[in-house]
């Protein structure tokens, strides 16, 4: 479902970051782990489309994006890869209902408000539809960004640190909240951290320590 | 939720720049559109008034003067000329002149003028009548459309003139025989609506301060004005069979040779428009400044706006938006402000000039409207528009170009 090959990065030309190839099934939940500057982030912005990479390839979903185009891999993203952030963000003119329809049009979904209001009570927000994301708790905003990356049933999960800024309940909480969810829609999970709590619960690891600056 | 009303929401979500811009463009708008429909009306009615008259005669003193008081009925008389004097003119055999239609002014009726002339001054209004005759004896008078309306007159009403052009109790004629209606015109859009229109002879018998009540029946209706050679007239508006080289050349004869003046219309209205055009220039100059400020103000709003919304920004891209799209929305955003900027503008200035019309026909002797549109302000809302777009689009460039890995590894 999510597998990468040979692949590569680089800011400047020069210096280049060598990633371990990743092949995650259908619905395995994937823990990639590695310390400050190991390229975790610059690997999870590949992996969802938000970066180029020098060579390689990245197939989700069995569609190769490093080969996409600009706005095909944009709409491409919206409907398969849902991401969430260390630091969630929304769009601050719009209720948190109106994220969440947002996001399902970014996407080419069709809107269903159904959807919406179902996955936000699942996640204990179904009395904050009308707020607005700048009146929600840090925890509430987290939640509410994992609604919306779930909302298009997406194929793939990817979660930047998603729990380095949570103490131990509400990490345990949130990361219940992403495995329950991730495996109601079958969805591929991959968790990227250097949170240490985590270890444990993931059995399918991916360590980035071993990555090559050559020149 | 399409995207212009994530546009809309946005503008909405940070009201007090939203609003500094939308009375920015608003004021620019609105005082643009104000100042066209003042000019269209005011050239409007100063070409209708024009009503093929080729020349004015009448007391020395300033010809603007005599045009506007003779023509337009906005300022005072110039003095008044001798019957004697003018003789000449009002010859209905005259080689060059065609037509001479001779004005008694100076007297009022609660504010609208009274005008002495013929029958001829009908026909160069094109004025004819709804209801009732033209007048057949002294004293009787046929009103314009307006006067009618304001006044509520109707024919067989009868009323007391006062003496000069405003209002004031103690100049009214008591002593002087009833003015009586006997005819109502149909609407002209020109001045005539304004005018209550009675013969010379009337006004003659007005001023006759003789201790006898039947003075004005020395005055005899079927006799030609010449025959009153000791009485005088205000002005003499004429028309030459056709324009030559001897009517060219007559208003420097007759300011030459006579202790009258003659005016040329053409001449005096182009010399006022000469006058107001600078001004008018400049409060256009000033409006445009404040449309080009206003562009600003959006530029300035939405390039500040862009370090706050960075991260929504990029995360919209995650959500599947092409840099287009975000292109289009800021751009959208712009658009709007100016859109609603000139909406206001224009409903500003077409409602002010509806709420002035009165205020400026009184004193221009003509029905101002704010219910008119002028193609011009197709030109106008584009250019608004136009400025909107400009000062939205580097910002939209800047959205389009956002790096989005970069902005959300920083937050």
């Amino acid at each position: 479902m999510l597998q990468t090959k040979e692949l590569t990065y680089s800011y400047d030309g020069k210096n280049v970051l060598v990633f371990p190839d990743i092949d995650c099934g259908k619905g395995e939940h994937w823990l990639l782990l590695g310390q400050s500057g190991s390229g975790k982030t610059t690997l999870l912005h590949l992996l969802g489309g938000l970066l180029s990479p020098a060579t390689g390839s990245i197939i989700v979903a069995g569609d190769n994006i490093a080969a996409k185009r600009a706005a095909a891999l944009d709409s491409f993203r919206g409907r398969h890869i849902g991401i969430i952030f260390q630091k969630s963000h929304f769009v601050r003119a719009l209720t948190l209902e109106e994220n969440l329809v947002l996001a399902q049009q970014l996407a080419g979904a069709p809107i269903d408000r159904g959807r919406v209001e179902e996955l936000l009570g699942h996640l204990n927000l179904g009395h904050k539809l009308r707020e607005k994301p700048d009146n929600l708790s840090m925890g509430e905003q987290q939640r509410a960004a994992i609604a919306r990356a779930l909302l298009n049933r997406p194929d793939v999960i990817l979660a930047d640190e998603p729990t380095s800024a949570l103490d131990d309940i509400n990490c345990q909480e949130v990361i219940d909240l992403l495995e329950r969810e991730a495996a109601a829609t079958g969805a591929t999970l991959l968790v990227v951290t250097h949170d240490g709590r985590l270890k444990a619960r993931f059995p399918r690891q991916v360590l980035l320590t071993h990555y090559q600056p050559s020149l | 939720m399409n995207l212009l009303q994530l546009s809309w929401k946005n503008i909405l979500h940070k009201p007090t720049s939203t609003l500094l811009s939308l009375v920015l463009f608003a004021l620019g708008v609105g005082l643009v559109s104000l100042l066209m429909l003042v000019n269209r009306q005011l050239e409007e009615k100063f070409e209708k008034n024009l009503a093929g008259i080729d020349m004015v005669i009448g007391a020395k003193g300033s010809p603007l003067q005599l045009i506007l008081s003779s023509m337009y009925h906005i300022d005072a008389p110039t003095g008044n000329v001798a019957i004697a004097d003018v003789k000449a003119f009002l010859n209905p055999k005259h080689p060059v002149i065609g037509k001479a239609v001779p004005l008694s002014l100076g007297d009022n009726y609660r504010s609208y003028r009274i005008v002495g002339t013929t029958f001829d001054f009908f026909t160069l209004y094109n004025a004819q009548l709804a209801q009732g005759r033209r007048w057949e004896a002294v004293f009787e008078v046929v009103i314009g459309a307006a006067v009618a309306d304001a006044l509520d007159l109707k024919t067989g009403d009868t009323f007391h003139s006062s003496h000069g052009f405003v209002v004031d109790e103690n100049l009214e004629h008591t002593d002087a025989s009833d003015f009586k209606v006997v005819g109502i015109l149909k609407p002209t859009g020109a001045v005539v609506d304004q005018l209550i229109l009675t013969s010379p002879q009337s006004i003659w018998g007005v001023h006759e301060h003789g201790d006898h009540e039947h003075e004005h029946e020395a005055y005899d209706l079927s006799k030609p004005l010449t025959d009153y050679e000791g009485e005088s007239i205000t002005s003499v508006l004429v028309q030459f069979k056709a324009r030559n080289a001897a009517t060219l050349n007559m208003p420097r004869g007759i300011n030459e040779n006579t202790n009258m003046q003659a005016a040329t219309p053409a001449w005096e209205i182009n010399r006022l428009y000469a006058i107001l055009g600078d001004s008018a220039l400049a409060l256009q100059v000033l409006a445009l400044i404040i449309i080009a400020v206003s562009g600003l103000s959006v530029f300035l709003s939405l390039y500040a706006s862009l370090r706050d919304r960075r991260y929504e920004l990029a995360l919209m891209r995650v959500m599947g938006a092409s840099r287009g799209k975000l292109f289009a929305l800021i751009l959208l955003e712009g658009l709007l402000l100016a859109a609603v900027g000139c909406i206001i503008g224009l409903a500003l200035s077409h409602a002010g000039m509806g709420v002035f019309a009165r205020a400026l026909e009184s004193s221009y002797r003509y029905s101002f409207t704010g219910a008119l549109f002028l193609k011009e302000e197709i030109w106008l809302v584009s250019a608004a528009l136009g400025v909107g777009l400009l000062a939205a689009f580097i910002p939209a460039v800047q959205a389009r170009n956002t790096d989005i890995s970069q902005t959300l590894a920083e937050g």
